[in-house]
């Protein structure tokens, strides 16, 4: 079997994995979308978040997507070295984004507002949380991605699979951007 | 450190202890057999470990056939308890009963219908577009083993105790959530799900990627065979739904795990958005299972009556409008929730419009048969017996489809038998006339055709005897679900004829394991060797029975022969599930460093294959 066909089958197969996906996140959008105004009694969305602190964390992930294209640019013109570091740059402004979302969600937890509290905070910590682990999923694989190019260099073989990652951090990203509309600028409309 | 476990936990009723013993057993003849014949070897290189979707798909029907026999023996149990020991001391108690009956709804669905699909599936599919393997034979494996996964965690209350879970097979709450059923029993459900339902969205991505990219040359979308044709629509479905039920079942377990109020009946919880989701899930997998089935229908009535299918490309549309339409009439579960007339008006209609293709791909079916030269094998049998089944059903079903009806008959035995109509007289059926149609192709030599058409007409006469009594109950008032009918109702009757019809129906399922024994024992006398034993068309039918490692030595379409590498075998899927496993066993007993172990295990094993870049070997043919 060539290497192209294996390729555009598993390029084929990822794309029908991320609209699976999708599915999962709308599941929990409609959840937040339902239960938000479901407070009882406890602090709304208005009072909790901070659009500032969000809007960095946002810009910060946005740039990440970015500088993964950079990457791939890289990728495609066999420049080993430029890869590495297109990817160790979105592998650091992804974990601050994480950093910065746990930071957000022990802020939370510290004001006495959990996801015990209230249906919405259940909706709020499992809508932005299940973003959060695909985050660290796809930060292991960035790391063991380096660690592979780095050893083996960029063969079709890696390259491939390069492929798929980005395209799962683009994911992500259109992902967010739907999370920091619904959740965070609708709570100040 | 071990959580819930306790010993308390562990079985101590006969019951249990008693299926503790018989397993215990079963495993160490099973043991033995296999060292007296040196065959552990055999056994794991060759089969637990192959990617060969051939051997997957064996293994699949496999598995599915021993979920049958349990998931029968629950039915039996309920029937019995209804029919004979109704209003005796006796009986199972209204614990019990709760427990088998929703056993019995995950295992029929899930595991049985789904299983035996996938089987038939993976065996065939590649065959019918002339492939040697499918898109991802690892991803293939892994599926399977998820399954099998899944299928333990329903099993395993037999050995560890705890119970399982009584809250029905969707498992509704608030009555599924902590409150009300504290024990491990809705977590084994949800873990069950969980993990099987993981191995089948895997499984649906893999056989979608197989028929749309690896067809032979020529085959275009509209020259597919039917079976074809209905697994790529039951994958559509499998690959929009099951995310759901996913993201369901998590938002089920963080209640019952870390106290989230999502379907809690207080602080802002909304268990109907628990319904509508599960539904929403729950409406398609229906089709799922059934899709298949009018797929091998159409291949067998073409093949049996010697005529091409009647209205291929209205067939086709069919399929694709019913699969659309599926996913838009879930909230017929639930008129009675109060959503308001014009939503139930809104998915009545669309109930009612499903039902318009439904009849087309049947009346194609049967136009088929028209001036053809009708032969009765087995698995023309079989869709007979559909026809006639499925029509009966569609019928109820068209007038539950109705919100003023629904009214009367919900959560009545009219609903039960409704669905077991679809399910059996569908699904089933379609199961059987598959499973007769290719089996020579499969095992290499035919099967006896008079006892599998004894098994047929017992299975039919006693399919009515048992549901026609159900239909007439539910008109009456019976509501599902209860161990005890009063005997003023004057109802007994009715439940034995349907215990009778029960009798039949097990009569046609011994004689279909005595068909397979018979024809084991005769396998050399009754050989298949033309690989077509039907004489029917299409490409599964042009190789021999059984087929090479590899399918084709030429690919149709092409004319030279090549060199090409097949995958290797690999044990990772099984170590992946395994891991797997142990993140639901923790979850359930509340052991988390066994859950902590699970993924992380998981997660090297995904990696270590991730990097393996020599998971092939090359074939050359002479």
């Amino acid at each position: 079997m060539s290497h192209t066909e294996t390729h555009e089958r598993s390029l084929l197969g990822f794309w029908i994995y991320l609209m699976t996906d999708l599915l999962s996140f709308g599941v929990l959008f409609a959840t937040y979308a339902v239960l938000s105004p479901n407070t009882a009694g406890g602090p709304n969305a208005k009072e909790l978040f901070s659009l500032p602190f969000v809007l960095i964390e946002t810009l910060i992930l946005l740039t990440s997507s970015f500088t993964v294209g950079l990457a791939m640019l890289a990728v495609f013109k066999q420049a080993k070295q430029q890869a590495l570091i297109w990817f160790g740059v979105t592998f650091l402004l992804g974990l601050t984004f994480l950093g910065m979302e746990l930071y957000e969600f022990n802020n939370l937890i510290a004001e006495g507002a959990s996801w015990e509290r209230s249906a919405f905070l259940s909706s709020f910590f499992t809508l932005v949380g299940t973003h959060g682990l695909h985050i660290s999923v796809g930060l292991l694989w960035m790391a063991v991605s380096m660690v592979m190019i780095w050893k083996r260099g960029l063969t079709p073989f890696i390259n491939s699979k390069l492929t798929r990652l980005a395209l799962f951090w683009h994911f992500l990203d259109i992902v967010w951007i739907f999370i920091f509309t619904i959740v965070y600028l609708l709570s100040y409309v | 450190m071990f959580g819930r476990l306790s010993l308390e936990a562990l079985p101590h009723e006969w019951y249990t202890l008693g299926a503790v013993v018989s397993l215990g057993l079963g495993g160490l003849v099973a043991a033995i057999f296999l060292s007296k014949k040196k065959l552990w070897g055999w056994l794991w290189n060759e089969w637990l470990t192959s990617t060969d979707p051939k051997k997957i798909g064996i293994m699949y029907i496999i598995v599915a056939l021993l979920m049958l026999f349990r998931g029968f023996l629950d039915a039996a149990m309920l029937w019995f308890q209804q029919a004979v020991l109704n209003g005796t001391s006796y009986g199972l108690s209204a614990d019990h009963f709760q427990e088998i009956f929703t056993a019995h709804g995950v295992i029929m669905v899930i595991f049985v219908t789904m299983g035996l699909m996938f089987g038939l599936m993976n065996y065939i599919i590649p065959l019918q577009i002339g492939a040697r393997d499918v898109a991802f034979p690892f991803i293939n494996s892994l599926s399977f083993w998820l399954y099998v996964a899944g299928a333990i965690f329903l099993n395993l209350f037999f050995v560890l105790g705890g119970d399982f879970s009584s809250a029905g097979w969707l498992a509704y709450p608030p009555l599924s959530g902590l409150e009300y059923s504290p024990g491990v029993g809705v977590d084994y459900w949800i873990w069950s799900l969980q993990i099987s339902g993981l191995g089948t969205l895997l499984g649906g991505i893999n056989i979608l990627v197989t028929i749309l990219k690896m067809r032979a040359p020529g085959m275009t979308l509209m020259k597919m065979p039917m079976f074809t044709w209905a697994t790529l629509c039951s994958m559509v479905l499998i690959v929009s739904t099951f995310p759901l039920l996913t993201a369901t079942l998590v938002l089920l377990s963080l209640d019952r795990l870390i106290g989230t109020h999502f379907f809690t009946s207080t602080m802002g919880g909304n268990p109907m958005m628990y319904v509508n989701l599960i539904w929403m899930w729950g409406h398609p997998e229906v089709y799922i299972i059934m899709i298949p089935s009018f797929g091998i229908f159409a291949q067998v009535v073409s093949t049996f009556s010697r005529k091409k299918l009647f209205g291929y490309s209205w067939t086709v549309a069919s399929l694709i409008a019913v699969t659309l339409l599926s996913m838009l009439v879930w909230l017929h579960h639930f008129f009675t929730m109060g959503a308001g007339a014009n939503v139930n008006a809104f998915f009545g209609i669309m109930t009612m419009i499903i039902a318009i293709p439904t009849g087309i791909i049947v009346f194609n079916s049967i136009m088929t048969m028209y001036q053809g030269r009708i032969t009765f094998g087995t698995p023309m049998l079989w869709f007979l017996g559909f026809v006639s089944t499925f029509s009966f059903g569609g019928m109820a079903g068209v007038m539950l489809s109705v919100p003023a009806i629904d009214f009367q008959v919900h959560n009545s035995l009219f609903l039960v038998a409704h669905f077991h109509t679809m399910a059996i007289g569908g699904a089933l059926f379609g199961i059987f006339a598959g499973f007769s149609f290719w089996f020579s192709k499969i095992t290499g030599f035919k099967l006896n055709e008079k006892i599998g058409k004894a098994a047929f007409w017992c299975w039919i006469v006693g399919f009515f005897v048992s549901f026609v009594p159900l239909y007439v109950l539910g008109f009456m008032g019976a509501t599902r679900r209860l161990d005890q009918y009063d005997p003023s109702t004057g109802w007994q009757s009715l439940f034995i004829i349907s215990f009778v019809g029960l009798l039949i129906i097990a009569t046609g399922a011994f004689l279909q394991v005595l068909q397979l024994i018979h024809g084991f024992l005769k396998r050399n006398e009754n050989k298949d060797l033309t690989g077509n034993p039907w004489e029917a068309e299409g490409l599964e039918w042009s190789t021999s029975s059984p087929p090479p490692d590899y399918n084709f030595a030429v690919i149709p379409g092409t004319n030279k022969i090549e060199e090409f590498h097949m995958p290797k075998n690999t044990p990772i899927g099984i170590y992946v599930s395994g891991f797997v496993f142990l993140v639901g066993f923790g979850a359930v007993w509340h052991i988390y460093w066994l859950t902590a172990l699970g993924i992380i295990g998981a997660i090297i094993c995904v990696i270590i294959r991730a990097l393996d870049e020599d998971t092939e070997y090359k074939v050359i043919l002479k």
